[in-house]
């Protein structure tokens, strides 16, 4: 048999019609702000800034050999930028898991009405119209040595002297949390909310307590939007900038890519490294995004029922 | 599979109520369940049934009232998940993740059955709604009516000690709703359910139901029998939920017994007085489309004086019989059968057996309709 035999007869429509058929129609310069922003804004120069990395420093070359692409050679040979991947890593990570985990029971508590939910509410999402910078000040003023917690801590004797809540490790981490949390409980409750509430209905009549409905049917049908949301939180702690330097430390735990990318173009005046950097902290990102939308993919993504 | 050894004698809700936010969504529902039986819950969207079925369920808490299983057990403080009750929801609500086989599964599983005994209780489940070959499917693949019939069968599976339905079959098509109620009917019989059915169709509750509780406004207006719903009315509610289509405001003129002469809409008949009226009073008088029949076929002199002139305005083919349209001479608008099709514009007599003209009083206060509730219990 042919396979000419087992093809529907020819449509009769006009091209245009077929055409619109295939979302091809009029219509379609619609699509020209968002394709020329997308050109001027992030093609050209991103191709401007790989250009950039394939033009290393002579003094690049000589150290790492390698050729023009001696910056690549740089990052992955010199362990003092190579480490800050693991620094950023152990950064950022963590930061999007408490975050995500952290909203998970918050948005199931505030799925339901209650008093105070309101302002519970916008009290939970305030800290996103917070810049870093100023979030970065308030942590400095509120848990630094002379803090007004740590004033509090020594003066009511718990503990000796001020603990060291920042410039450090913890206070990078409680940064991302505060500017973090308020994004994936908002991404978070709005997937809930696209769960029929009924689906756990069905499973309490059938004898499920709230244990085996939230592991047996609520966990299941948001873990995609769990997947998601652990995607845009990782990415904005993973790029952490402004926190790193103001309360983190800068020259050890808080060692983070976008500070080594500065340091390059800002104190060592090398752009073509700077570059590079910039384009491997996007690989880096590239590559966790995948793992996390690799695994996703296993996971139901069809209708939950609601509205959402 | 039959019913578990956790089955009782009667179920019984006494002074259930429900109140959102301080309105009532039912008020005062007393209602003994018997083994076996098919209660159905009906009554216009809003009228408190479905708050009801889900105060039963233990999905709502109640406001008053208590819920208690042979006397001795009272219930309304189990969780949901410890009542041991089957539920059918209006939009079946199936686990969209999991495939049919594993959504039937669920409450064996709850139970901690042996995985050889779920395999097969499952396996069985799907036969008795013969669904066989779609347990490895998405319920998001299969059609309303089979996702209806998996619903059912994971509510059954679980040998609950009762099963409630809230309006199972409302989201589906006219002809998969005939046959669905067969099928819920004949599940309810061979596996010997004790099954509480929510609808706001009375033919459907007509058909399916040993015993029927008529809602309204959270209130009971009646408990009985189909045949008893149907044929004695409780108060002009009831009747109108039963299909007395013609609900007319007439006067009653004069009252001797049950039989009562009432007046209006430029008519006057004899009729039958089935609720407490006084004379002078105005009534409600319900007719059936089916017992005002046009008698004046072409001059034909009607058998009894009971008589209606009217001019024909509508003419329907039902089938066996016509549904005719017609409107009074002061301009009331009437339903009636005839079994041969009468012309538009045409005049014609209409009549009705006094026995089934029923005069109900025009008032549902809740005295009449908790008297009433307790002449039908």
């Amino acid at each position: 048999m042919t396979s000419i035999a087992t093809k529907p007869p020819k449509s009769s429509a006009s091209l245009k019609h077929r055409l619109a058929e295939r979302g091809i129609d009029a219509r379609l310069w619609l699509l020209l702000p968002a394709i020329a922003l997308a050109l001027g804004l992030f093609v050209y120069p991103f191709a401007y800034g790989f250009g950039l990395t394939v033009q290393p420093l002579s003094s690049t070359v000589d150290t790492y050999g390698g050729g023009i692409f001696a910056n690549y050679v740089a990052f992955f040979k010199d362990s003092f930028v190579f480490d800050s991947v693991w620094i950023t890593l152990r950064l950022a990570l963590p930061a999007a898991l408490f975050n995500v985990v952290a909203s998970i029971p918050l948005a199931l508590k505030l799925r339901r009405r209650f008093p105070g939910k309101r302002t519970l509410q916008a009290l939970l999402v305030l800290p996103i119209t917070l810049g870093t910078v100023l979030t970065a000040q308030g942590l400095l003023i509120f848990l630094g040595r002379q803090g007004w917690l740590n004033r509090f801590l020594v003066d009511a004797g718990i503990v000796d002297e001020p603990v060291q809540f920042v410039n450090n490790y913890l206070g990078v981490f409680l940064s991302l949390v505060i500017s973090g949390l308020p994004f994936a409980y908002l991404l978070i409750s709005s997937y809930l909310s696209g769960i029929d509430p009924v689906l756990e209905s069905a499973a309490q009549t059938l004898g499920a307590g709230w244990g085996a409905r939230f592991r047996r049917i609520t966990l299941p049908l948001l873990a995609p939007g769990l997947a998601t949301t652990f995607i845009l939180t990782f990415v904005l702690a993973f790029s952490v900038f402004p926190s790193a330097r103001l309360v983190g430390d800068a020259s050890g735990s808080t060692r983070v890519l976008a500070l080594m990318a500065y340091r390059s173009f800002a104190e060592q005046l090398d752009y073509s490294m700077a570059s590079t950097i910039a384009i491997l902290m996007g690989v880096v990102e590239l590559i966790v995004v995948a793992i996390v939308f690799f695994g996703r993919s296993f996971l139901y993504r069809g209708s939950t029922g609601g509205k959402g | 599979m039959s019913t578990s050894a956790g089955a009782f004698e009667t179920l019984e809700l006494r002074g259930v109520a429900r109140s959102f936010g301080g309105r009532e969504a039912l008020a005062d529902l007393n209602l003994t369940i018997r083994a076996g039986e098919f209660i159905a819950l009906l009554g216009p969207s809003g009228c408190g049934k479905s708050t009801a079925l889900n105060c039963l369920a233990g999905l709502l808490p109640l406001t008053h009232g208590s819920i208690w299983i042979d006397d001795s057990q009272r219930i309304d403080v189990l969780p949901s998940e410890r009542r041991d009750f089957g539920m059918v929801f209006q939009n079946y609500a199936l686990f969209p993740h999991l495939t049919v086989e594993k959504n039937i599964a669920f409450g064996l599983q709850m139970r901690r059955l042996p995985r050889a005994e779920i395999d097969r209780k499952v396996a069985d489940a799907l036969a008795l709604v013969r669904l066989e070959e779609h347990g490895k499917k998405l319920p998001g693949q299969l059609s309303g009516g089979q996702q209806q019939r998996v619903a059912i069968a994971r509510a059954v599976v679980v040998e609950p000690r009762l099963v409630l339905m809230d309006e199972p079959l409302s989201n589906l098509d006219a002809k998969l709703r005939l046959d669905m109620r067969t099928e819920i009917r004949r599940l309810h019989q061979s596996l010997g359910l004790t099954t509480v059915y929510v609808t706001h169709d009375q033919e459907e509750a007509l058909s399916m139901a040993d015993r029927l509780v008529v809602l309204r406004e959270g209130r009971v207006q009646q408990i009985g029998t189909p045949e008893q719903l149907h044929d004695q009315p409780a108060n002009w509610h009831v009747a109108d939920f039963m299909g007395y289509r013609n609900l007319l405001d007439v006067e009653l003129v004069s009252l001797s017994g049950a039989d009562a002469r009432v007046a209006g809409h430029g008519f006057e008949l004899s009729a039958t007085a089935s609720q407490r009226v006084t004379a002078g009073d105005t009534v409600k008088l319900a007719i059936r489309p089916s017992d005002l029949v046009v008698a004046s076929a072409r001059g034909q002199a009607p058998a009894s004086g009971n008589v209606v002139d009217a001019v024909v305005e509508v003419v329907e083919y039902q089938g066996r019989e016509f549904a005719v349209d017609v409107t009074t001479r002061t301009g009331t608008r009437l339903h009636v059968r005839s079994d041969f099709a009468p012309t538009a514009g045409e005049n014609v007599r209409l009549s009705v057996d006094p026995a089934r003209a029923m005069v109900f009083s025009s008032s549902l206060d809740s005295e009449a309709a908790a008297e009433l509730a307790a002449v039908g219990a």
